[in-house]
């Protein structure tokens, strides 16, 4: 990030580092996102040995939070049944703004190994909320996961407060 | 114990509300009791000295197309045997007696049973659905179940 660079760098009379407000904002908002503490399923189970010290997903600068008011965003690991699909829907409008949405595995994604004959199963959560990024894998390597949250930071750093800029693909995201 | 003196001696109690025991299939021999007289024939074979079964493992419900078949797997923690009673009850009524005053497990095994097959056990102090939500609508274990196209806006298929 330009920032980082900026402060080895320092200025007459003083460290002063120029920058944009929108990238200064996004940067804090993108490193310290705290996400909502919600396991549901096998995808739970992999995300906990990711939260574990060999893998250590706490480096990202997220710490879970209880309680959807204090979130930022939430990661839909395991899957969606319908009783629950009503309940996310009442956490999800509960997060205050911005809030981001990680879908996690197969189910969540798509309904996974249950898309044919789940009669309780909600075929992928994005039929009730809108999800940001999608990790595949049933359940995602710990890799994986790391790989959607760079995406997330990625998307993050994107977005515009003051002026509005071009939507991008998900491949235009650098 | 084995399972033909369990049967011989339930038979000389309750003579023919013990159908046969029947242990042609490979696996567990079963003993066929009606459904009338099974709240009697468990608290015998929960109390009685040489039967003890104080463990009800589990109670399964079968969708055999005309009929429901209910199945019970007791264990007895003192002599360690085992035993596995069946009741047939017809698809159009499907009423049991429940022993859920016997075995407390048998509370939440009955509303599975209910849930997922339609079962009716008489007595049972909160015959709810466990597992799908309370409005849900079908048995979705029976054999000719059609999964609903929508369930409060929420598409299903």
């Amino acid at each position: 990030m330009g920032l980082l660079n900026r402060l080895d760098d320092p200025y007459n009379g003083g460290e002063v580092v120029l920058g944009k407000i929108e990238d200064v904002l996004n940067w804090g908002r993108s490193k310290s996102d705290w996400y909502l503490h919600f396991g549901l399923a096998c995808c739970a189970i992999e995300f906990m040995a990711m939260n574990a010290s060999h893998f250590d997903f706490m480096r990202f600068g997220t710490i879970p939070r209880t309680s959807p008011r204090q979130a930022d965003f939430i990661m839909i690991t395991g899957t969606v049944t319908l009783k629950m699909a009503e309940r996310i829907k009442i956490l999800y409008e509960q997060m205050a703004e911005p809030r981001y949405v990680i879908s996690v595995g197969s189910c969540s994604n798509c309904g996974g190994p249950y898309w044919e004959h789940g009669y309780h199963v909600l075929k992928g959560v994005d039929r009730i909320i809108p999800v940001d990024v999608y990790i595949p894998g049933c359940p995602p390597r710990p890799e994986a996961f790391h790989e959607g949250m760079i995406q997330l930071q990625k998307k993050i750093n994107h977005q515009a407060i003051f002026t509005k800029r071009k939507k991008l693909d998900a491949g235009e995201i650098k | 114990m084995l399972p033909n003196e369990i049967y011989e001696i339930l038979r000389s109690e309750f003579g023919d509300a013990v159908i046969e025991l029947d242990n042609k299939l490979q696996g567990d021999p079963f003993i066929s009791i009606i459904p009338a007289k099974l709240f009697e024939i468990c608290h015998t074979l929960r109390d009685k000295e040489e039967f003890l079964f104080d463990y009800l493992m589990c109670i399964s419900s079968l969708d055999l197309n005309e009929n429901i078949g209910v199945v019970y797997h007791l264990y007895s923690m003192n002599y360690k045997h085992k035993i596995v009673i069946k009741t047939i009850v017809p698809k159009a009524d499907p009423k049991v007696p429940s022993v859920e005053l016997i075995w407390r497990s048998a509370d939440w095994h009955e509303r599975e049973a209910y849930d997922m097959i339609g079962v009716v056990f008489e007595g049972h102090h909160n015959m709810i659905r466990i597992l799908c939500p309370y409005d849900w609508e079908g048995h979705p274990l029976r054999k000719d179940y059609q999964p609903p196209e929508y369930y409060h806006d929420m598409k299903v298929s």
